[in-house]
């Protein structure tokens, strides 16, 4: 027992503040349910928050269905949230996982479609290839203007988040529209459909979503690149000194980085939606920064919270359906998570927590150099 | 021939240009009131030291609360009554964020960019929420919107002063006194002590402090201040322009706001600048379809596609922030926490 308690202290060292933060954002979110149930025809219900989430637990994993979808919608969220995650263990913040999805969604769709007709064995792989592709180009834009300019990744990246679905929109409409639709769409994908695993929808992506994980942790902790990262997150002068070239390590993370989210569009695309339409919103963008945030960017941390998220995405439907509390609150529940990780003197306080402060140091460098310092300056 | 191409295409489109004024003017300003407003906000947060891209989620949540205010009160009060009370409440949800991001990024120091991004994701989901809870349910929609002052017709039909004062006093309160904040800010940022003392703290907090500057509370005033007015072009949107509510209606406004900062270089009036600019380009994909250009000009502004317009924005501030277009340098202490010596 005594064993146990001594190999499971560490990690709770670290999850302790992540689960709490789930816990206290739950209860306030279930007064926000209580108090606004007063303002609707059913009237006011203390017990409703009860309901809602045992709808929503039902939804998630209440059946082989329910934990289909579950795994369904978090198989994106990894790939996303390893692109927060990566971004930040380098010391950029990648806010544009929302552009570069759509990106790879896209470059996904057209390529998949136009090989609607080939084996899934060709067409599948290089729709992914080209779903990747356009992702990391992506990425590698403000990737190589931080890294050359100062550009701040933050700005850069809602700008091309914005600009993503504006182009996206007209190139849909202008560029590859599918003949006999009545709205702007692409053609279906058809053969290029990821296979199913099992189930009416567990489709390959999953697994290969899952086993990213583990590629990224090994290339994190293993490898002279994960190395040079870490380091250039954690102080890009230290790196500089050791070595270590900041200008490349930040313009290939962010490359990486957008990759994955790329991939997270590929495997979105061909296991789920099947055709790129203007109206496909991503999600997946917000939720991808919440899940890196919420598993401490630690890619065994970002599995479980995109399973926690995926689990919201798929159990709010029932819980919407079945006790009227609309779906919207999941994305309270996430910004409350996200308030109390930011806040965690409030989860401190609450749960009288004395576990040393583990944080995510590599923020420092996100927001110190919004001033514009390029990671080369000193070396130009 | 292709020398005299440009400058004839150039001269053509400032021909244009000139024809469409009339229609042109109005929309730019309808679509740089929100941008400058929001602007503002991030000229007086960043200023200080503290960065906000939660401009979009705070004008979201003002934009709601606002509209939730008149749509109560329309009925029993009728709409002047509902419609001010509606504004009020917006600016004052603004101020409340405003202290919210003020406690999490000076108090707490929380990351800043992490606070702003809850923020926008806070603010999707609880107007949503309430949203799908309260209005849709009800069947009714409008909250009325302010009515434009009509100028009398003599006025109006004075030439060349005319048409301009109608068109402003057109647009309606909020957006008529954008000018004014910009000025008044332009003014007390560069002209007052607590123009200064907010500089001060926001490029070397430390010598700020040194010299008897509270630094917590130049930060708190000039947070709260900034998100007061992001709160006013969020009634803007709901309560001047549109009257009713949609979900993320706000649709990327609050971050091209945060681009017209940084082209306008964190100054007032050329922020102000940044958004008329970013306006015109949004305009002009209107325009161009309304009142198409003729010759040469037209086949060519109409093979640039309407998404294109309304993309320029972005685009524009990514090649200002790579530093083609001359450096834009934002405060030395933005984005940093600051802590007093001997203090964790």
């Amino acid at each position: 027992m005594r064993r146990v308690r001594a190999t499971l202290a560490p990690t709770w060292a670290v999850a302790s503040i992540p689960v709490y933060s789930i816990v206290l954002a739950f209860a306030v979110a279930a007064i926000v349910v209580i108090v606004s149930s007063a303002f609707t025809e059913t009237g006011f219900d203390p017990l409703l928050p009860l309901k809602a989430y045992g709808s929503l637990f039902a939804g998630a994993f209440g059946s082989g269905n329910g934990i289909a979808n579950t795994l369904v919608a978090a198989a994106p969220l990894m790939f996303g949230g390893l692109a927060v995650g990566l971004g930040l263990k380098a010391g950029l913040f990648n806010i544009g996982v929302a552009g570069q999805f759509l990106v790879g969604a896209f470059a996904a769709a057209v390529t998949g479609s136009s090989l609607a007709n080939a084996p899934t064995i060709v067409g599948a792989p290089l729709a992914i290839l080209a779903g990747a592709a356009a992702g990391a180009a992506y990425g590698f834009i403000p990737g190589y203007l931080k890294a050359r300019t100062g550009a701040h990744e933050v700005v850069t990246t809602i700008m091309l988040n914005n600009a993503a679905v504006l182009l996206l929109t007209w190139a849909v409409n202008d560029l590859v529209r599918a003949p006999g639709f009545s709205f702007p769409r692409t053609g279906d994908i058809g053969q290029s459909a990821l296979p199913i695993l099992a189930g009416r929808n567990l489709h390959l992506g999953i697994a290969f979503a899952v086993s990213s994980i583990f590629v990224i942790r090994w290339v994190l902790d293993r490898t002279t690149l994960g190395f040079e990262i870490r380091t250039v997150g954690a102080n890009p002068n230290a790196a500089r000194y050791a070595g270590m070239r900041p200008v490349f390590i930040t313009a290939l993370t962010m490359t990486l980085s957008g990759l994955l989210a790329g991939l997270a569009g590929a495997i979105q695309m061909l296991g789920v939606i099947g055709f790129y339409a203007p109206g496909i919103t991503a999600s997946v963008g917000f939720d991808s920064i919440a899940v890196a945030l919420l598993g401490r960017s630690d890619p065994i941390g970002i599995l479980f919270a995109a399973v926690l998220f995926g689990a919201f995405r798929a159990g709010a439907p029932l819980m919407q359906i079945e006790t009227s509390v609309p779906i919207e609150v999941i994305d309270i529940i996430q910004a409350l998570v996200i308030l109390f990780l930011a806040a965690d003197l409030v989860v401190r306080r609450v749960f009288r927590v004395r576990a040393p402060k583990v944080e995510i140091t590599e923020m420092a460098t996100v927001t110190g150099s919004w001033g514009g310092t390029p990671p080369a300056s000193a070396a130009r | 021939m292709d020398l005299l191409a440009i400058p004839r295409l150039i001269w053509e489109l400032v021909r244009y240009l000139f024809e469409v004024l009339p229609d042109l003017l109005p929309i730019i300003l309808a679509l740089a009131t929100p941008l400058a407003l929001g602007a503002l906000c991030g000229v007086l947060c960043e200023r200080s030291g503290v960065v906000n891209i939660g401009i979009e989620g705070i004008m979201l949540m003002a934009a709601f609360f606002g509209y939730l205010t008149g749509f109560t009160l329309h009925d029993t009060l009728g709409t002047p009554v509902a419609v001010s009370l509606g504004i009020g409440v917006a600016v004052l949800t603004g101020a409340v964020l405003g202290l919210l991001h003020a406690w999490l990024t000076v108090s707490v120091r929380a990351d800043q960019i992490i606070a702003g991004t809850m923020m926008n994701i806070a603010a999707f989901g609880v107007t949503g929420y309430l949203n799908r809870l309260i209005i849709t349910p009800s069947g009714r929609g409008g909250a009325g919107v302010i009515q434009p002052f009509h100028l009398p017709e003599q006025l109006a039909s004075l030439p060349l002063i005319g048409p301009i004062l109608a068109m402003f006093l057109d647009q309606g309160p909020i957006a008529m006194s954008v000018i004014i904040f910009v000025l008044v800010t332009q003014l007390a940022l560069f002209r007052t002590r607590w123009g200064l003392r907010t500089r001060a703290v926001g490029e070397h907090p430390k010598a700020a402090d040194t010299v008897g500057i509270n630094v917590f509370r130049q930060r708190y005033m000039n947070v709260i201040a900034g998100c007061a007015i992001a709160g006013l072009a969020g009634a803007y949107l709901t309560l001047e322009s549109t009257g009713s509510f949609q979900n993320g209606m706000t649709g990327g406004r609050g971050f091209i706001a945060l681009a017209a900062v940084i082209f306008g270089r964190w100054t007032p009036i050329g922020s102000f600048l940044g958004a008329l600019l970013f306006g015109t380009a949004t305009a002009l994909g209107i325009v161009v379809n309304v009142h198409p250009a003729a010759g040469d000009l037209g086949g060519l502004m109409k093979s640039i596609p309407t998404f294109w317009y309304a993309a320029l924005p972005y685009l524009i501030t990514i090649v200002i922030l790579a530093g083609v277009v001359g450096r834009s340098t934002p405060p030395a202490a933005d984005g940093i926490p600051y802590a007093k010596e001997g203090k964790t």
